[in-house]
């Protein structure tokens, strides 16, 4: 008798409850996204795949004084010196490997001439180890990006907020 | 003669094909549904808004390698996904489906096979489904088919009854078995037995959840705990016959609920068959509701809910009835 009784009430007042709730689920939006074909957009700070940025004139602004090479807690970059025909010191190789990259950004701190980013590409997959290696083909950008103002403003915030610099 | 086989004939592929379809697309709804209440998209892939999936479901199943185990009782694995599936497919020989209509210059009744006692015949050829799935359990030769087996035994042997007596009231107060007289006696919203029997009702579609395997009730093939249940051993068509089977039982008892408790294909403006269906598809939205909803329920919590609430408001509900109605005729 009890047990019918318990039965009755569940139906009668705790079930409905639980329809209720999944009804109201049923409205709400989707927390997955239709991946591929739809993709999220990734907030303004956030720290994906590196670029190596240009002067508007076209130049590159690294110099190769190896500073991101030393903050780099991964050990992550390697770069090799060169001098150009007008006689600056560029970055004759400049390698990132993505596979050892923690994405810290500490690069992008301790560069002195706002040349390495940390952009918002996030989907870099390949097929064997070696392609992950990045170099300066793949690192260089084509023509300055205007998102870089944003980037310049965020990387002088962090540093008056105390954030350590590098020692030189 | 021959126009009466020739008629049937058609009316027989129909309703087998509309039938074969709508479980096609219930899957689809069902994966739909169950994703939404979970956040989820659900599928999307094949075609605009993923609506070719069942097909390529069904194609995937198909060239999929049927692959027979080595221990398992070769007979009676073979037959067990179709006992499974015939039964469900029977019941709709007797579901009146529409009105009678004239087409062609013949009139056409809205049922296969008006047979008379049609409601004995549903609940005699919805339990034989059980068969289908204890065979496929014990004849797997594995350890979680047989669990899965036992327990759709244990189930069925818990439920019928209830599920036989939910059905009682209606038969009562309507004094026929036969569907169409059924469904006739439903003519406006207010004659729905459903009024009438409310009680009966929430009997009949909990045992008809637990009489299709469905979530709450789905312990013979409880995925968390025995694998896949009874057809773990099972592949490519077999599996998807049981599969098919499961969705075509769940319509078919859908069917059921809407000719006993609904008023059948009664309905006003559109035409009758339209508003079968309507009726049907919002059963099996309801099924599939319950499903995201309740978690399953314990193997011995559901022989204690079977034989301890379910049969006893049973006979106090057929019992009230048949007072109710001889009261009734008393004061006439």
């Amino acid at each position: 008798m009890r047990e019918i009784l318990r039965a009755i009430f569940d139906v009668v007042f705790r079930m409905p409850a639980g329809f209720v709730v999944t009804l109201k689920h049923l409205f709400m939006k989707p927390v997955t996204l239709d991946y591929p074909r739809k993709k999220e957009e990734m907030v303004p700070r956030y720290r994906g795949l590196h670029y190596l940025e240009r002067y508007d004139d076209g130049s590159e602004r690294c110099v190769c004084c190896g500073l991101c090479a030393a903050a780099c807690p991964a050990d992550a970059i390697y770069m090799e010196p060169g001098e150009n025909e007008r006689g600056e010191r560029y970055s004759k190789v400049y390698e990132i490997n993505t596979l050892r990259c923690i994405f810290c950004g500490f690069c992008e701190e301790a560069c002195p001439e706002e040349a390495i980013f940390l952009g918002r590409e996030y989907e870099f997959a390949y097929g064997s180890r070696n392609e992950f290696i990045y170099d300066k083909e793949k690192l260089l950008v084509s023509h300055p990006r205007k998102e870089n103002k944003f980037k310049k403003i965020y990387r002088r915030v962090r540093k008056a907020y105390g954030v350590p610099e590098i020692n030189q | 003669m021959l126009e009466v086989i020739i008629i049937g004939s058609i009316k027989v592929i129909a309703v087998v094909s509309v039938l074969m379809g709508g479980c096609a697309y219930a899957t689809y709804l069902e994966r739909k549904l169950v994703a939404f209440m979970q956040h989820r998209i659900g599928p999307l892939y094949a075609g605009p808004w993923g609506l070719l999936q069942p097909i390529a479901d069904s194609v995937k199943l198909m060239f999929k390698e049927d692959v027979v185990p080595d221990k398992v009782e070769r007979v009676a694995f073979t037959l067990a996904p179709m006992l499974g599936f015939i039964p469900a497919l029977l019941v709709f020989a007797v579901v009146p489906f529409s009105s009678n209509f004239t087409m062609f210059g013949y009139e056409i009744k809205g049922v296969i096979s008006d047979l008379n006692i049609g409601v004995l015949f549903v609940f005699a050829i919805v339990s034989l489904g059980a068969y289908g799935l204890i065979l496929a359990g014990w004849s797997s030769g594995s350890k979680y088919s047989l669990l899965g087996g036992i327990r759709g035994t244990a189930q069925m042997v818990s439920y019928e009854l209830s599920y036989g007596l939910s059905i009682v009231g209606v038969i009562i107060i309507g004094s026929t078995l036969s569907m169409t007289e059924l469904v006739e006696q439903q003519s406006s919203i207010l004659d729905w037995y459903i009024w009438k029997q409310p009680l009966g009702f929430l009997l009949y579609i909990t045992c008809a959840v637990a009489e299709t395997n469905r979530c709450p009730f789905d312990m013979p093939e409880a995925e968390g705990e025995l694998v896949a249940g009874y057809h773990t051993e099972y592949s490519s068509m077999r599996f998807a016959t049981f599969f098919v089977s499961e969705y075509a039982y769940m319509i078919a008892v859908s069917a059921v609920a809407t000719t006993l408790f609904f008023g059948g294909w009664q309905g006003p403006l559109l035409p009758p068959i339209v508003w079968f269906c309507i009726k049907v598809f919002a059963f099996m939205v309801l099924y599939i509701w319950l499903r995201a909803t309740l978690p399953r329920f314990r193997y011995d919590q559901l022989m204690g809910f079977g034989w301890k609430v379910l049969f006893p408001l049973a006979i106090i509900n057929t019992m009230a009835t048949g007072f109710w109605v001889i009261w009734m005729d008393g004061i006439n």
